[in-house]
């Protein structure tokens, strides 16, 4: 009973960060919210292997949060850098760099 | 009885916990102060919820699992928060200072 309580409110808390992530002005705001998402899904698959009683799929939820991670930095380094990774024709990446 | 008992208050800690951060990233003015709300969510609310399962489920190795899983939450989420706000103040966001 208490792990559904849990759930529901870790299910509102994705609820307000979805609501900040649509409402964000600035891109910031986005990835903060999708961060929050992220560390709460963690928390969800956790209390949902207890509460299904299969606490077999603690492992996803471990796996999930260093994806989370990684995709926070990834973003990041695309939204500050303005690209990901080249494709080995850095002289023309230098020639643009916008 | 006291384990389930103690169990009970530290999810349900952790899941107010959870909604206050949430109600705060959308009462704060500014960025950074929001930043600061979404980082209470991450750390002590995943501390009081999975302490809180990890009650349920004694000395095994599904509570050391749940360690496992808290030790990452513990050292990716302030490093992503540093890299979030050091990407914001480069990216030009400025910080809201007098009210």
């Amino acid at each position: 009973m208490m792990y559904a309580a849990a759930a529901t409110a870790i299910l509102v808390t994705i609820g307000l960060a979805l609501a900040r992530a649509l409402l964000g002005p600035t891109v910031y705001d986005r990835i903060l919210a999708v961060n929050m998402i992220g560390t709460k899904t963690v928390l969800l698959i956790a209390v949902f292997a207890f509460l299904s009683g299969r606490t077999d799929i603690l492992d996803i939820a471990l796996v999930y949060a260093l994806i989370n991670f990684i995709a926070v930095v990834a973003v990041l380094k695309l939204v500050e850098l303005g690209y990901l990774f080249t494709s080995g024709d850095t002289e023309e990446q230098e020639a643009k760099p916008e | 009885m006291i384990l389930e008992m103690l169990s009970w208050v530290f999810l349900v800690a952790g899941g107010l916990l959870g909604i206050i951060g949430g109600i705060g990233i959308h009462r704060f003015p500014d960025f950074f102060s929001r930043l600061h709300a979404a980082g209470i969510t991450d750390t002590l609310c995943a501390a009081l919820i999975l302490s809180g399962l990890g009650l349920q489920s004694g000395f095994s190795l599904v509570s050391f699992k749940l360690v496992l899983i808290f030790a990452f939450i513990l050292f990716t989420s302030p490093t992503a928060s540093h890299a979030l706000a050091n990407a914001a103040l480069h990216g030009g966001v400025k910080p809201q200072l007098d009210d």
